[in-house]
């Protein structure tokens, strides 16, 4: 969630100084593929299973790894989004944020697993937010998480359960994850911080 | 956003499309069975009415306790009000107190505005005097735009006592500013002097203007606040500017009919109308503590200025 908003921008070309491509488009498209079977792996088939995305790339990237799953296993998972805008423990500090959706499948997700998908895992305050929000809305079994990207520096007893790449970062760096359904290409920049 | 709410005329519409998307979302949190927030957890918000009012206070107060606020009621009767105490010494008790916002009611036109330049906190319009309601006008545009879609083009008809009526004024501007065309329909005496300079179309005629309209808004009949004869009797404005059965037949068959409440039923609106499916009176009100919050979210969930 954190540090992949902004649209890509000549600084942000692959190539361009201070920043260089860590997944390109065919990286990441293994990456969720892998995930997907591990998903299917770790809870014997996925049966029970609802993705839920936060938004934005969150949501996107768990639209994708539930047209993964269906290839494979030939069954729809329930997928749905999940916005922790009004659970953040930060919103003191900065202007107001416009809300994102969430929308969860109709049956809900008491008694279900659910996988959190999120692009980016950094501090794990996204994921805490993301906890307190399903606390809200139901009762799953058991939930997991996967992260397209974990970049560490971890700042809450957080872990991810599916990991698409590890990527070691410095703090003053930033990581941006671009997908095609919204900026229009798949790549994982990683961007050299501010020399200042 | 400005960080006070006191004229519909304030909002661009970039502010208020950002405040009806914002209530859409806000309209989930109402359907769960979790209908509680943390975002606005250690923020205070004070209801200050001085002037009667039901469904405003509560859905203000349902509003700021389903995002967790703290809510301070205070109303005119029964307060140091009565014994003389002036709004601004009221305004500054509130003040010292640590209000985050301001939610106030009040007889006089431009109290609300008098009141901003006292206290700290955001300042929410909650009905000036004739002046202007403006969450009631944000709600009227939600809950149109939920049953028609886009409200761009549309023709909304506002009917009645448009003179005493800080609801049409709000709704006027609003309306405007979200591209809808707003035609006002009232006898000439309970039309305001100012109403040339409205960015509306005045009719007399409520018949003629029913078929061609999207939205059928009824206004109440504010005889507290009438002290002359502005109409011959009770009956002959039923008559010529109620929303009875006939009348009903002629509008299109999508439109919808809206009354922002308290109704004077057989009066403006017959009982049958108000009843209808395609009334949205009672969802007005639900949407009332949804758009509320989605207002009371934008002023105060961010960093206080």
């Amino acid at each position: 969630m954190s540090d992949s908003s902004a649209p890509p921008s000549s600084a942000a070309k692959p190539g361009a100084s201070g920043s260089r491509a860590v997944l390109e488009a065919p990286d990441i498209h293994r990456a969720l593929t892998r995930i997907a079977h591990e998903i299917l792996e770790r809870t014997k088939g996925a049966d029970d299973v609802v993705l839920l995305g936060i938004p934005t790339r969150g949501a996107t990237l768990a639209r994708r790894l539930g047209d993964r799953i269906e290839q494979f296993e030939g069954r729809k998972v329930p997928i749905g989004s999940i916005d922790i805008t009004m659970y953040r423990d930060d919103l003191r500090r900065g202007p107001v944020r416009p809300l994102g959706p969430t929308e969860l499948p109709p049956d809900g997700i008491d008694g279900r697993v659910v996988v959190l998908v999120d692009d980016v895992l950094y501090s794990g305050r996204t994921v805490r937010a993301a906890l307190d929000a399903l606390n809200d809305l139901g009762r799953p079994t058991a939930v997991q998480l996967a992260t397209l990207v974990d970049r560490g520096h971890r700042e809450l007893p957080i872990r991810a359960d599916y990991v698409g790449k590890n990527l070691p970062t410095a703090k003053s760096e930033k990581v941006k994850v671009y997908l095609q359904e919204i900026d229009g290409r798949d790549a994982v920049l990683l961007m050299k911080g501010d020399a200042k | 956003m400005k960080r006070h709410l006191i004229s519909a005329g304030d909002l661009a519409k970039d502010d208020a499309l950002l405040i009806l998307d914002t209530a859409e979302e806000m309209a989930r949190v109402s359907e769960r069975s979790i209908k509680k927030l943390p975002t606005l957890r250690g923020r205070t918000v004070v209801n200050l009415f001085f002037e009667d009012s039901t469904r405003t206070r509560i859905s203000f107060e349902a509003a700021a306790k389903r995002l967790s606020a703290d809510v301070i009621n205070f109303s005119a009767k029964g307060s140091s009000v009565s014994k003389g105490e002036s709004l601004k010494d009221t305004a500054l008790t509130l003040e010292a107190m640590g209000a985050d916002a301001v939610v106030i009611r009040h007889s006089a036109s431009g109290a609300p505005h008098r009141l901003a330049n006292w206290v700290r906190g955001s300042v929410l319009n909650a009905g000036d005097g004739t002046h202007e309601h403006p969450t009631q006008a944000l709600l009227d545009a939600f809950s149109m735009r939920r049953r028609l879609g886009n409200l761009d083009g549309r023709n909304v008809t506002i009917v009645g006592d448009v003179l005493h009526s800080r609801v049409a004024r709000s709704n006027v501007l609003l309306l405007h500013t979200l591209g809808a065309q707003v035609t006002l329909v009232a006898p000439p005496t309970l039309l305001p002097v100012s109403v040339g300079t409205w960015p509306c179309e005045v009719s007399y005629d409520l018949d003629a203007v029913l078929p061609k309209s999207d939205v059928v808004m009824m206004l109440r009949v504010q005889k507290e606040r009438m002290n002359a004869a502005y109409f011959p009797s009770e009956r002959e404005y039923s008559r010529r500017y109620g929303l009875d059965r006939d009348r009903f037949a002629k509008m299109p068959d999508d439109a919808i009919v809206m009354h922002p409440g308290p109704m004077n039923r057989g009066m403006e609106i017959a009982a049958e109308v108000a009843d209808s499916a395609r009334s949205t009176i009672v969802e007005q009100v639900a949407n009332g503590v949804t758009i509320r919050m989605a207002v009371l979210y934008l002023l105060l969930g961010g960093e206080t200025a």
